[in-house]
C-alpha cells in the first residue's frame, strides 16, 4: 500500500516529476561522464606499466611519474643484473621527443624503447604490422588512434623524429597516451637515436622475477645494493603514476569535482522536488498519522517515491550516459564506463535519493495530527 | 431537555467501562505569553452504542475536546481514560497506538487521498492495521457497500460529490472496525439532504455494530439522530457531560 500511494503522489504532478527525473538524469550523466573520464584517464596514465610484464621498475632516484624522469646510466642497469632473484633485466626508454609530419609541422612524442628480443614494454595490442620489423634501423610503430595527429595515413610512410628519419612498421589499437603527446614504440637501440640519449644510458630498468621469488622482497633487495635508485613494484610505479597525474597537476580533482557536484547539484533538486511533493501530500499525511500510522508508515511512503525516483530516472540517464561516452570515443577521448561502474552509480544514485528525502522525512516526523481538525 | 439525554439504546454488551472517560480535563494552549484556557475541568463518558452530540457556540472547545478523546492531543490536566486505560500523558507513540486501536475519525473536508481510489483509500485503513490481502478486499467491498457505494469503487475523490465523499469516509472509518467514531463537523461542507443522509447511515452502521459515536455540530437539523447531547460554552460542559 506504501509503494502505492508513494507512485501515485508521484504521478500526481507529472510536471514535478519532470523536474524530479531531470535532476537524477543530469546526476548521472555527470558522474558516469566525469567519472568515465577520471576513470579512463587514470588506467591510461599507468597502461604501459600494466601492460609490461616486468614485476620491479628501477628508475632514477626522485622518479615521480611514468612520463617525466632522468636517465640511469648502464652502471646501474649491470648492478641490478647482479641482484639474488632477477631472472632478468631489461633497458627501457621513456622520453619526449619532436615528430615533424611527413607534410611539415610539428608534434610532440613520447619514444617508448624496448628490448626487443626479450619483448619487456611492447605494445600490447598489434592491428597491423608486426614487432619484430622493429628490428630495422629508424622503425616506429604508433596507435590508430594518433595516424591523424601525425599525419601519417598508411603503414610504411616516413616522418622524422629530432630530424631524424622514423618509418612507421606496424600500427597498434586503442594505445592511448594520456598527454596529449603520443606513444611511438620502437627498439631501444633505435630509441637512443631518437632522443639523443649518449649511448650508456637508458630511463628505466625492468626485471622480471626468478620463479618464487615475491616481487616486494625484490624490490626491497634491489634497493638495498643498487644506490641512487627508486624501485617499484609494477602495482606501485602505476599507482604512483596515476596519482601524480591524477592529484598533483588538478586534473583528476577537477574530474572529482565536476562528478561531486553532479551529485550534489541532482541531489538538491530530488531534495527539492520530493519535498514540494510531501507538503502537497501533507494534509495525508497528518491524516495518516491522526488514523494511527507508525513514522514508519509514513517513512516508508517517502522512501519508496525516492527510491522510485532514483531507479527510474537511472535508467535514461545510464542509458545517456553510455551513448555520450560511446560519441565521445569516435572522438577521440577516453572515458572508461564498464559495468561495474554502472552497478555502482546505480548504487550511488538510489543513495542519492534517499538521502534527498531526509528533508521530507524530517517535514513528516514534525506533523501534528491535531492539523486534522483544523480544517486544513 | 430531558428527550436529548435519554440514555442509550444498550446495542451492544458492555463491561462496565464507558468507551472513554474524562474527568477534570484542562487543555491550555500557549502562544508566546498567552495562555488560552480552551477547556477548564471537563467530565465526560462516551458510551458504547450511543451517538452523543457536542454543541457550541464557535470557540467553546468543541474540536479541542474531541481532540482529546480521540488521543490526538494532550490535555493539560485532568484523566482520560480509554476503556478504563489511563491515556492522559502518554507518548505519542502509545497514543497513536490507542488511535489505530480504538478510533475511527470523520472530518470536515473528508480528508481522502487525492490520488487513491475510493476503495484504495478504505484499504489504507486496513493497511494499517495490517489487514491485507483477500480479508482486506472482502472488509472494502462489505465497506463500500454498506454506503452504498459499491459502484464508485474505482472512482477517485475528486470525482464524488462531497455526500459521496463522506460516504466514502465513513466507509474507511468504520472498516478498521474501530469502537469509537469521532467526526468534527461531518456535515458542514454538505447540503442539508446529504448531511441527513450521511449522519443517518454513520448512526445507523455504529450502533448496529455497537460502537459508541461522537459528533461535533452546529447542525440543527442533525439533532434527531442524536442519543445526547452535550453542550459546550466556554470550555466546560453546561449540559448532558456525565449522568448525575
Ligand atoms: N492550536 C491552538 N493554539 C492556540 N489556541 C488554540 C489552538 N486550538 C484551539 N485554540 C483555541 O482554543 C479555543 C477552543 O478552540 P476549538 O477549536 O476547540 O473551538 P471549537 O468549539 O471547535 O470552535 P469552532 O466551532 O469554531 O470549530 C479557541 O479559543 C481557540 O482559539
Ligand atoms: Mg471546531
Amino acid at each position: 500500500m506504501t509503494n502505492r500511494i508513494a507512485l501515485r503522489n508521484l504521478l500526481h504532478d507529472r510536471i514535478r516529476l519532470a523536474v524530479t527525473l531531470t535532476g537524477v538524469v543530469f546526476a548521472v550523466v555527470l558522474i558516469a561522464v566525469q567519472g568515465g573520464l577520471f576513470v579512463g584517464f587514470t588506467t591510461a596514465t599507468s597502461c604501459v606499466i600494466d601492460n609490461t610484464a616486468a614485476d620491479v621498475w628501477v628508475a632514477s632516484r626522485g622518479v615521480r611519474n611514468f612520463d617525466v624522469t632522468h636517465p640511469l646510466r648502464e652502471r646501474k642497469y649491470h648492478q641490478v643484473l647482479s641482484v639474488p632473484g632477477v631472472a632478468r633485466a631489461e633497458k627501457f626508454i621513456v622520453q619526449f621527443a619532436n615528430w615533424k609530419k611527413p607534410s611539415g609541422g610539428m608534434e610532440s612524442v613520447e619514444v617508448v624503447g624496448f628490448d626487443l628480443q626479450s619483448g619487456l614494454g611492447k605494445p600490447w595490442a598489434m592491428a597491423q604490422g608486426s614487432i619484430e620489423a622493429l628490428a630495422v634501423r629508424d622503425t616506429v610503430i604508433i596507435d590508430e588512434l594518433y595516424l591523424q595527429k601525425l599525419g601519417i595515413t598508411a603503414i610504411g610512410q616516413s616522418a622524422e623524429i629530432s630530424e631524424r628519419r622514423a618509418r612507421v612498421v606496424g600500427l597498434t589499437r586503442g594505445i592511448r597516451s594520456f598527454t596529449t603527446s603520443p606513444y611511438v614504440f620502437t627498439s631501444f637501440q633505435n630509441a637512443l637515436n631518437f632522443t639523443h640519449l649518449k649511448p650508456d644510458q637508458l630511463t628505466y630498468v625492468l626485471i622480471l622475477a626468478e620463479p618464487g621469488v615475491d616481487p616486494k622482497k625484490l624490490r626491497a633487495a634491489i634497493a638495498a645494493q643498487v644506490s641512487d635508485v627508486d624501485v617499484f613494484t609494477r602495482e606501485e610505479f602505476a599507482q604512483k603514476t596515476q596519482w601524480y597525474w591524477m592529484f598533483t597537476t588538478g586534473a583528476g580533482m577537477a574530474l572529482v569535482i565536476a562528478a561531486g557536484l553532479g551529485l550534489v547539484v541532482g541531489g538538491v533538486v530530488v531534495a527539492q522536488t520530493l519535498y514540494a511533493t510531501t507538503m502537497d501530500h501533507l494534509p495525508e499525511f497528518g491524516t495518516l498519522r491522526a488514523m494511527g500510522a507508525k513514522n514508519g508508515y509514513l517513512y516508508r511512503i517517502i522512501m519508496a517515491q525516492a527510491v522510485a525516483a532514483a531507479v527510474v530516472g537511472y535508467v535514461p540517464g545510464i542509458a545517456l550516459s553510455h551513448l555520450l561516452v560511446h560519441l565521445a570515443e569516435a572522438g577521440g577521448a577516453s572515458i572508461l564506463l564498464t559495468w561495474k561502474m554502472s552497478v555502482g552509480l546505480f548504487f550511488l544514485t538510489v543513495v542519492m535519493c534517499v538521502a534527498a528525502a531526509f528533508v521530507s522525512i524530517n517535514r513528516v516526523t514534525r506533523i501534528d495530527p491535531a492539523m486534522v481538525f483544523k480544517g486544513a | 431537555m430531558a428527550d436529548m439525554t435519554s440514555p442509550a439504546p444498550a446495542a451492544s454488551a458492555q463491561n462496565g467501562h464507558p468507551l472513554v472517560s474524562v474527568r477534570g480535563l484542562t487543555k491550555e494552549f500557549r502562544t508566546g505569553h498567552v495562555t488560552v484556557p480552551a477547556l477548564c475541568g471537563v467530565d465526560l463518558d462516551v458510551r458504547a452504542g450511543e451517538v452523543a452530540l457536542f454543541m457550541g457556540p464557535s470557540g467553546s472547545g468543541k474540536t479541542t475536546l474531541l481532540s482529546i478523546l480521540g488521543c490526538i492531543l494532550s490535555p493539560t490536566s485532568g484523566s482520560l481514560r480509554i476503556k478504563g486505560r489511563e491515556a492522559a500523558g502518554l507518548p505519542e507513540k502509545e497514543l497513536a497506538v490507542l488511535r489505530l486501536a480504538h478510533f475511527g475519525f470523520i472530518f470536515q473536508n473528508y480528508n481522502l487521498f487525492r490520488t487513491l481510489t475510493a476503495a484504495e483509500n478504505i484499504q489504507v485503513a486496513l493497511d494499517l492495521k495490517g489487514i491485507r490481502g483477500q480479508e482486506a478486499q472482502d472488509r472494502v467491498t462489505a465497506a463500500l457497500e454498506a454506503v452504498g457505494l459499491a459502484d464508485k469503487a474505482r472512482m477517485r475523490p475528486e470525482d464524488l460529490s462531497g455526500g459521496q465523499k463522506q460516504r466514502v469516509a465513513i466507509a474507511r472509518a468504520l472498516a478498521g472496525e474501530p469502537e469509537i467514531i469521532l467526526a468534527d463537523e461531518p456535515t458542514a461542507a454538505l447540503d442539508s439532504e446529504n448531511g441527513r443522509l450521511v449522519i443517518g447511515l454513520l448512526r445507523q452502521l455504529a450502533l448496529e455494530r455497537g460502537r459508541g459515536v461522537v459528533i461535533v455540530t452546529h447542525d440543527p437539523r442533525i439533532l434527531e439522530f442524536a442519543d445526547r447531547t452535550v453542550s459546550i460554552e466556554d470550555g466546560r460542559i453546561t449540559q448532558g457531560g456525565v449522568p448525575a
